[in-house]
């Protein structure tokens, strides 16, 4: 495909702003810019065909299956999209005086209220903008407690092997040194040496329940309770919300602090990485320590507030309003019954899938699973060749997205699926098909799946080279 | 209803799937969960219909105010959006893809990254942009911590920058342990002799606006001399629509660029998604935070994208990554570049052009009314200071009866921002009612 600067000829332009009706006005020359602006100049009929064929060559949720372990990869629905473009929202200024915002800080305080009852927890935050950045406000709460406490002894977080790439980066972010605890060959914590680890230098627990492998640590109340009588707080991990909601709570279970990715579990579009939300919540006691700009309600009228204690910021504004207003919808759509409903269907899915495809795959841990199973193609690579990533490349002929590749670290040449909820019967049939026909293929062709992908606009692409000579932007 | 929304399985299918795992219901897929930790339901509302969803969010959207004429910034833009870029930033596949981890069906997505990335590094004039971060506060903070090493834990940051992008380096310092010392100012531009007595072996980096806060212009070239001097790096944000005029972070001798993306066709949302993007020397490239984009071939040789340099990040070094970053803004920076695509270089200097020249006729018109002299006497792009003769907070309350969003209060004073969208008769029209507020 032509990059949009090949398109360009000098001279095209396009009329969006009336002629200036005041005087103009120049900058001082001391100031003035002296390197030319290149941008494209490019009509409005190519620039709809440029981003066309861009677009026919992106992979969303809308082509195909797309089954991401961890990433709950969900149908994203329209009337949500619809709402949170409503021009009551959309064109309404940060710093707009309380009184002429009541709307917006109605949505913030709605979401607060139901997404604190899914979690099982006491106040919320909307203002982080990812999960990972969600993550790093709820360490930094758990710091402030610390801190607030006069414990500054306390430098180390505990975290499973198995964990996500986020957690140990998040723990560095706020000057905490991470320590991995292994998971039993079942997948699971290992009690014993957590138990080990933890002491008065323990600040806190990061854990995903269930797990990173699709499981849940049936033992959690015991690891919280450990991890709590040495005086750390426990961190929930919102990934894997889509397999509980409406069943347990991570409020329940004896977590302090939670994030949630609501580009997953609540089915706001994840817009080819970006922009999620990721709001955290909270237990009474943490409270004080949230970011500023709280929503709270005084008699009829919505106002902010600044928690007593707060941590500051940790970015502009309040959060990603747009993203709320997508999860919010969707959360009044689905209601008391429909929340645990998509949850139990993403589990039955899950579920469906790792049945029909274990005596064609090994997989990495005994059933039943939660939302998600991994795979190991350990043997397969032994006996033909074939990887986890040569099977990826395989799907992508059959007009699917491939799950997630080589996570978690502590699974051999590992693939974890997720089909969620909103997959038919006859997808799931067919896509097991697939995954059953390239087996065999491995077996009785492996050349032809080390080609693949061929029916893709590009084969696979040379990443060495991409990373040994960086080319990071056009030349023009 | 609520109960099957976006379940594509009828009850009978599901029995179907329930009956080949050997299951009588969907309890059976829980036995794993203890059962006193299991609820019996949900305290929410039962779900709805789409048409009362609606109904229901509509409501709470029309309780907000939207304002016909909006003279206030101070981080957020009012600028036009053209329809096309709402219309090509609505396709699916571009809102609802994933990550672009498998690079042979994404590279309409990596693709935009790159042009992205091209247009950033043209705006700012550095050689090495990366694929965004969530918005200019957080490009400021991860440009922090690009700076800092173990001798430099001392990060200088002008008062003249935004406060809540102040706030935010402070909170990510104050984890990293790194010392945030706040540079004060004169005039309304960052005092230098102030700064010249701050700098010493400990400081990393100096943060400064360009504009700032205040609306004003800074001298950065003679600030990147005076830090440079001591080996400290500067980290220059730039309003994007400004950069069309203003000389370049490159041009200023700024070691990163960082900003805030929203003028370039987001909506001002009520403070979000946003867009920060960041920007760079060759030389620290690698420590640049979050995704990027590089060119490659393909296995016959053709040219294709992918995400790269990804040993940086967290999903491979873990505790030693220097950010948590994963996601970037992928659909804002599409939008960024959507936009800044049909803008072209004449448009987005026109654009420019006229927010400057529209803030001049403004301001010299505001200071021929009793009460709304200028603060400073320094030179500013859109946005500008003025004293209030009353309370601004006040002032404000008489032009919302108007339909009318006044200056940001800041203390006893009125910061205004003008626009390409501020037509003459709208200003004339904020003009006659601040003459009303002044006599009376």
């Amino acid at each position: 495909m032509k990059l949009v600067f090949e398109r360009s000829k000098p001279g095209r332009k396009n009329d969006f702003i009336p002629a200036l009706d005041v005087e103009v006005a120049t900058i001082p020359d001391k100031f003035n810019r002296q390197q030319a602006l290149r941008l494209p100049e490019i009509s409005q009929v190519d620039m709809s065909r440029h981003y066309t064929d861009l677009a026919d060559n992106s992979f969303g949720v809308n082509n195909g299956f797309y089954p991401l372990g961890s990433c709950t990869m969900k149908y994203n629905p329209k009337i949500n999209d619809e709402m949170s473009a409503l021009p009551n929202f959309g064109q309404i200024h940060p710093f707009q005086p309380i009184d002429t915002v009541q709307g917006s800080l109605e949505v913030y305080y709605t979401a607060e209220k139901l997404l604190g009852e899914i979690t099982g927890m006491d106040a919320m935050t909307f203002q982080p903008a990812a999960g990972a950045q969600g993550e790093l406000t709820g360490v930094m709460l758990i710091k402030a407690y610390h801190e607030n406490n006069n414990d500054f002894k306390r430098n180390k977080i505990i975290v499973p092997d198995s964990a996500h790439g986020t957690n140990p980066a998040t723990a560095s972010m706020v000057n905490y040194e991470t320590i991995n605890i292994p998971s039993k060959e079942d997948g699971r914590v290992d009690l014993e040496r957590l138990k080990e680890v933890v002491g008065d230098d323990t600040a806190g627990l990061m854990l995903t329940n269930p797990s990173t492998v699709g499981l849940f640590e049936h033992d959690i109340i015991e690891i919280t309770e450990i991890i709590h009588q040495a005086g750390g707080l426990c961190y929930y991990d919102g990934a894997n919300l889509n397999a509980i909601m409406g069943t347990v709570r991570p409020g329940d279970m004896g977590f302090d602090v939670v994030h949630l990715n609501i580009h997953k579990t609540f089915s706001t579009p994840h817009g080819g990485g970006g922009p999620g939300a990721g709001p955290i919540g909270c237990k009474e006691f943490l409270k004080p320590f949230l970011p500023n700009y709280h929503v709270v309600k005084v008699g009829d009228k919505y106002e902010f507030e600044t928690p007593e204690k707060s941590i500051g910021q940790v970015k502009t504004f309040y959060g990603h309003f747009a993203v709320v207003v997508r999860a919010l919808t969707y959360i009044l759509t689905l209601g008391k019954e429909g929340i645990p409903q998509a949850s139990r269907t993403a589990v039955l899915n899950a579920n469906y899938m790792r049945h029909e495809l274990k005596d064609t795959y090994d997989m990495a841990y005994e059933g039943p699973c939660m939302h998600e199973f991994v795979m190991t193609l350990e043997r397969l690579k032994k006996e033909t060749g074939i990887t986890a990533l040569d099977v990826s490349k395989a799907l992508l002929d059959n007009g699917m997205h491939p799950p997630t590749m080589y996570f978690p670290d502590v699974v051999k040449e590992a693939l974890m699926i997720e089909p969620t909820e909103t997959e038919s019967k006859e997808t799931l049939d067919k896509v097991i098909e697939v995954f059953k026909q390239i087996k065999e293929q491995a077996y009785q062709d492996a050349e032809v799946i080390k080609e693949a992908p061929i029916n893709t606009l590009i084969g696979r692409v040379d990443e060495t080279a991409a990373a040994r000579n960086p080319i990071l932007r056009y030349e023009f | 209803m609520g109960n099957y929304n976006y379940i594509p399985s009828s009850p009978e299918e599901q029995q179907e799937l329930l009956d080949i795992l050997g299951l009588k219901t969907l309890d059976d897929l829980f036995k794993d969960i203890p059962e006193d930790l299991k609820i019996s339901e949900l305290n929410i509302p039962n779900g709805k219909s789409e048409v009362e969803v609606r109904r229901e969010v509509e409501k709470m959207a029309n309780k907000n105010q939207v304002f016909h004429s909006i003279f206030r910034g101070a981080g957020s833009y009012n600028h036009y959006i053209p329809s096309i870029v709402k219309q090509i930033t609505l396709k699916e596949e571009f809102l609802t893809a994933y990550t672009p981890y498998q690079a042979e069906i994404s590279q309409g997505i990596l693709q935009s990254i790159f042009e992205f990335q091209t247009m950033v590094s043209e705006i700012t004039g550095m050689p090495v942009a990366n694929a965004s971060v969530y918005d200019g506060s957080n490009a400021a903070a991860e440009a922090v911590n690009m700076c800092i090493d173990r001798k430099r834990k001392k990060v200088l940051v002008a008062d003249t920058s935004h406060p809540m992008t102040i706030d935010t380096i402070k909170t990510y310092a104050h984890a990293m342990g790194t010392d945030v010392i706040i540079v004060p100012s004169k005039d309304g531009l960052v005092n230098d002799s102030a700064l010249e007595g701050l700098l010493d072996e400990e400081v990393a980096c100096l943060y400064v606006e360009q504009t700032n806060y205040f609306g004003n212009i800074e001298d950065c070239e003679k600030l990147a001399e005076m830090v440079h001097q001591n080996k400290t790096k500067l980290i220059m944000a730039v309003n994007p629509i400004a950069s069309a005029l203003l000389k370049t972070p490159f041009e200023c001798g700024a070691d990163i660029a960082t900003g805030e993306g929203q003028p370039l066709g987001l909506p001002m949302n009520f403070g979000g998604p946003y867009l920060g993007f960041m920007a760079t020397t060759q030389k620290l490239t690698r420590k640049l935070p979050g995704r990027i984009v590089g060119e490659t071939t393909d296995n016959k040789g053709e040219r294709a994208f992918v995400l790269t340099l990804q040993a940086r990040e967290q999903h491979i070094r873990r505790e030693k990554a220097s950010s948590n970053i994963c996601s970037n803004q992928a659909h804002c920076a599409l939008t960024a570049s959507v936009y800044l695509s049909a803008m072209g270089p004449d448009g987005l200097r026109d654009v420019a052009t006229q927010c400057y020249s529209k803030a001049h006729y403004l301001q010299n018109e505001l200071a021929k009314i009793n009460g709304f002299e200028p603060l400073y006497e320094t030179e500013f792009f859109h946005e500008f200071m003025t004293k209030s003769p009353i309370n601004p907070v006040e002032l404000n309350e008489r032009l919302q009866e108007k339909g009318i969003l006044g200056g940001m209060p800041v203390g006893e004073n009125l910061l205004w921002c003008v626009t390409e969208l501020n037509t003459r008769e709208e200003m004339d029209e904020l003009l006659n009612a601040l003459k009303e507020v002044s006599l009376g």
